[in-house]
């Protein structure tokens, strides 16, 4: 058996069997999507609580649709603008949640490790949707997905992934994944979007472009994450792109039959070229965000089956005495 | 009232030697040491083969009084360090509103009448610890201040600064700083790395310390003033250290009793009772300060005693505020020092008792004819699991809950009284 976790904290804490598991429900579930009638009664009964410490369009509604086309009552709460600003600490805010009774809580939040911290408090499973500059598992395994939909696998083969990698959970959770199924990461950016000592963790480090995705299969773009930093990281915007920003003679680097990825929202002229991103051949970022769902509603099913089985086991175990 | 110690393991760090014997404690200094019998009346203290050292004299212990009194006040603190074998601390001025003025400083030496062991004090170097005006460093001198802080507060205003050196030189007065280059460590969490970049954690890159360093020795050169760097915790500031010291600079180094025994992996999945100020360093580095205290190159092992209640550590990482309470693991955990090999008892008990004695001028710290009866009988061997619930500080922020540790404090006293352990014998 795979995916015994009452979570999805990140991918860390993932096996090789746990990631094929996921994303092999997530083809059925792509499948499903395509259809005009959509829904499945997988979490029929369930509540899913979107909880959002950050700002966020399109990855709070992909966990929506995910929930309601899984047949789960789905509830959004925009923390940004709550009790929080009343000074309610996460784990009080978990507490209260809890006694709810939630049976999923995805939680996206602007600090490493608080998603951990709420887990530790609440009986439901937990989702993280991004946590800080920590994880952001649900985007790994969609990309894991699209690439092994387009090139057929998701091993031995060189992922270049580009930008700035300092300020990004996306970069963290792929260079994991990608890693535990015995692929070749790069990571390239320039030094002061690179976090210090990386190149210590299995993968190699690069402030080429050229240089880096030379031979690439894949190559994944970051966005340049301006909220998150206090200043002086890039000169400007157009140096950045001249640089750094993916057009046609850097990708020229990697192999002929290369995908591009971008896990949105984009800035086109500051990390890619407009026309990269919009050409069909090349460009999977449309795909991305299709796979978001699939691989949201596998993540939520498996995580519902484990709470299920968990809760069974529990009743039953009553039932004897 | 006379003492009698028998058949005690006696550690002595002045002469750095570990012998069986005798000690006589009359009108609470230690009147003789040796093989001879026990003085007529004496209350007689049969050692059993366990170590007699002179009490811990720990500089930078912080209490909550004034303003945070929940988290630690000086009797709770006072038994947490009879508990500890600690008779002397030397508390810190980071409390709110920070101990600045003479009227503060009078208010906390009353207040610390209720603790059952030697409490000194520092005071702030510049008002309200802001690096920018000095404290009026004279009349705190002669209300008692033992040395000047602003703990962890580095100055920016470098001019500012060495103008209160200057005067603190004048003075004589001996002047505590935290060794940190301000702008590299804003906003830091942990240690930067591989550990911090996995985790996704804000850190801090090593250099910090050494550049630091470099300033705060610059300014000592400068200006002449005493100098104690209350944490050296990186490898980096090590040759800094050292050459201030050949130059003959009136210098000195410390450490805390976490920044040994602990690494940054600790932290683990965002352990929020593993937050120090500076943070836990790479275990190259850990190991690198062990053996500079060894050496003597680092001078002094405090605790860095930081009470925190549950509220302000049950965050997230990057809020939960720093420190650990430390007073009652100081003995265990510096005994997993001795354990592994690394430190000889007298070793530790010249870092953690004789060196910060002499660097305060207090007379204690030491087990020879005269010195203060300060005595700390302990098991370096007691095996037991620390529940940070059975402590004696109100605040139960320790990395070492449920640890399996070695070294129990029997008896504590501080000039010839007893202040922990059973009074019968």
């Amino acid at each position: 058996m795979t995916f015994q976790a009452r979570h999805l904290l990140g991918i860390e804490h993932l096996s090789q069997s746990d990631i094929r598991a996921v994303l092999d429900l997530a083809e059925s579930y792509v499948d499903l999507n395509r259809r005009t009638v959509k829904k499945t009664d997988a979490l029929a009964g369930m509540t899913q609580i979107n909880m959002f410490f950050e700002n966020s369009t399109r990855t709070q509604s992909s966990f929506e649709l995910a929930g309601k086309r899984l047949g789960a009552d789905v509830l959004n709460m925009a923390m940004q603008n709550s009790s929080v600003k009343k000074g309610e600490t996460l784990i009080d805010t978990a507490l209260t949640l809890n006694a709810m009774h939630p049976d999923l809580l995805v939680v996206r939040h602007p600090n490493s490790g608080a998603v951990d911290l709420l887990a530790q408090k609440v009986e439901c499973a937990v989702l993280n949707a991004g946590d800080g500059r920590h994880e952001h598992p649900t985007q790994a395994l969609l990309d894991a997905l699209t690439i092994r939909r387009e090139k057929g696998r998701i091993q031995r083969l060189t992922v270049a992934i580009c930008g700035d990698i300092a300020h990004s959970r996306v970069a963290r959770s792929n260079m994991l994944l990608l890693g535990k199924m015995e692929n070749r990461v790069r990571l390239v950016g320039p030094p002061t979007l690179m976090p210090p000592g990386v190149d210590q963790l299995g993968v190699e480090v690069c402030d080429d472009m050229r240089t880096g995705l030379q031979d690439a299969d894949v190559v994944m773009m970051l966005r340049l994450q301006k909220e998150r930093m206090d200043g002086g990281f890039i000169p400007s915007e157009r140096e950045y792109f001249h640089r750094y920003g993916l057009d046609a003679e850097k990708l020229a680097f990697a192999k002929p039959d290369a995908i591009v990825m971008h896990p949105g929202p984009m800035n086109r002229g500051v990390e890619i070229d407009g026309t990269i991103a919009d050409d069909i051949n090349r460009s999977v970022i449309q795909e991305q965000v299709e796979m978001g769902v699939a691989v949201r509603m596998a993540c939520m099913d498996l995580l519902a089956r484990n709470l299920r089985r968990e809760r069974g086991r529990a009743l039953s175990d009553g039932d004897y005495v | 009232m006379t003492l009698f110690f028998e058949n005690a393991r006696l550690i002595d760090p002045e002469t750095l030697t570990e012998t069986a014997g005798n000690l006589v404690v009359d009108n609470g200094h230690i009147a003789a040491i040796g093989q001879m019998s026990a003085p007529p009346d004496a209350r007689v203290i049969d050692c059993r083969g366990k170590y007699l050292a002179p009490g811990i004299v720990d500089i930078g212990v912080k209490i909550g009084e004034p303003g945070e009194r929940h988290r630690e006040s000086f009797r709770s603190a006072g038994l947490a360090a009879a508990a500890g074998g600690v008779t002397t601390l030397v508390a810190r001025p980071d409390t709110t509103p920070c101990i600045d003025t003479p009227e503060i400083l009078e208010f906390v030496t009353r207040r610390a009448q209720q603790a059952p062991v030697r409490i000194h004090h520092m005071a702030a170097l510049t008002k309200n610890r802001e690096g920018r005006e000095m404290t009026e460093l004279s009349f705190l001198l002669d209300a008692g201040a033992l040395a000047f802080s602003d703990v962890t507060h580095v100055a920016t205003d470098t001019k500012a600064l060495s103008r209160a050196l200057s005067y603190a030189r004048s003075l004589g007065a001996l002047v505590i700083m935290h060794p940190q280059e301000p702008g590299l460590s804003a906003g830091a969490a942990v240690t930067s790395g591989p550990f911090a970049s996995l985790r996704g954690l804000p850190g801090v890159s090593p250099m910090a310390e050494r550049i630091g360093l470099d300033r705060d020795l610059g300014l000592v050169e400068m200006t002449g003033v005493r100098y104690h760097a209350d944490q050296i915790t990186t490898q980096r500031a090590l040759p800094a250290l050292e050459r201030g010291k050949e130059n003959g600079l009136d210098i000195s180094a410390g450490i805390s009793i976490h920044h040994l025994t602990l690494n940054e992996l600790d932290v683990g999945d965002y352990r929020t009772f593993f937050k120090f100020t500076p943070p836990l360093r790479s275990e190259s580095d850990r190991m690198a300060m062990v053996e500079a205290v060894g050496q003597g190159l680092i001078d002094i092992i405090c605790s860095m005693h930081t009470p925190a209640d549950e509220e302000s550590k049950r965050l997230p990482f990057e809020e939960a505020s720093p420190g650990a309470v430390a007073l009652e693991t100081f003995i265990p955990a510096a005994m997993r020092l001795y354990h592994s090999g690394a430190l000889s008892l007298p070793q530790l008990f010249r870092a953690m008792a004789l060196n910060p004695a002499k660097r305060l001028n207090l007379p204690q710290g030491r087990l020879s004819e005269g010195a203060p009866a300060d005595l700390v009988l302990f098991d370096p061997e007691a095996p037991f699991v620390l529940d940070r619930w059975t402590m004696q500080s109100k605040s139960k922020n320790t990395p070492f809950d449920g640890e399996r540790m070695q070294g129990k404090v029997i008896a504590t006293f501080v000039g010839g009284k007893q202040v922990h352990g059973p009074q019968t014998n």
